[in-house]
């Protein structure tokens, strides 16, 4: 009964270490040379001023706050 | 008799190491390391320049990369000036398609070697680790400085010290 535990404990934690190995950055990191359709203007959720501008209307109304939007724009994470 | 340590051994090392590999095959190249050879390329675009016996900067770009676009006319001032000296400048294009490959030549003439690394081979063995990144190797076909980013005119001092220290060197014995 007990090594029965025992099995169980390891292959519990065999699964978690690769579970998390396929979840970690190694495996999921996308090139530089890769992030060409992220330096693409349609990714870029600014694109349309007057949109941008009826969103932050409605954020404003809503929860009585603006700004915050710190990170902006698309980009391929270069230099 | 299996341990219970023995059984998690044999379960967390592989899965251990394969969370440790880095997202390609190979290493990253560094100064020290032989730059990958650009023959086993398959390299398209401008046909290769003589690089043996001669310094060479390589640099990887693409057209999406805004700092790329920046540098380019950097790289021609240093191209003229040192075109006398021996230098070699190999622009190496990671673009998906040619057609933006050729529309960002078209656009920017280049006054030195561009080709494109269109199957991401010479890129993937180079591992850059971002965009843009700049490659000085020396006579003897080893990295010897590494520039990532490009930074205007701190870019511009920094390539042509290395530059400078790189044509000054002896030539190895034939």
């Amino acid at each position: 009964m007990r090594s029965r535990l025992k099995l169980a404990l390891v292959a519990a934690l065999g699964a978690a270490a690769l579970l998390g190995g396929g979840c970690s950055t190694s495996a999921a990191r996308v090139r530089p040379w890769e992030r060409g359709a992220l330096a693409d203007d349609s990714m870029n959720p600014d694109r349309d001023p007057l949109g941008a501008a009826m969103s932050e209307h409605v954020y404003f109304s809503r929860e009585a706050a603006n700004g915050g939007r710190g990170v902006g724009g698309s980009g391929c994470g270069c230099n | 008799m299996v341990t219970l340590r023995t059984r998690a051994a044999w379960v967390l090392c592989p899965a251990a190491i394969y969370a440790a590999l880095p997202a390609g095959a190979h290493a990253q190249v560094a100064p020290g390391d032989a730059f990958p050879s650009l023959a086993s390329a398959g390299l398209a675009g401008a046909s290769l320049p003589g690089t043996s016996g001669r310094v060479v900067l390589f640099d990887f770009w693409a057209s999406w990369c805004a700092p790329c676009k920046a540098s380019f006319p950097v790289y021609s001032r240093i191209q003229s000036d040192y075109a006398g000296s021996g230098l070699v400048i190999v622009a190496v294009g990671v673009d998906d398609t040619a057609s933006a490959f050729n529309a960002f030549m078209a656009r920017m003439k280049p006054s030195f070697a561009a080709v494109h690394d269109a199957k991401h081979a010479l890129v993937a063995a180079v591992q850059v680790p971002t965009m843009p990144t700049s490659y000085l190797v020396d006579r003897s076909g080893k990295v010897r400085f590494m520039h990532a980013g490009f930074h205007g005119d701190q870019t511009d001092r920094e390539l042509r010290r290395e530059i400078d220290a790189l044509l000054a060197e002896k030539p190895p014995a034939p």
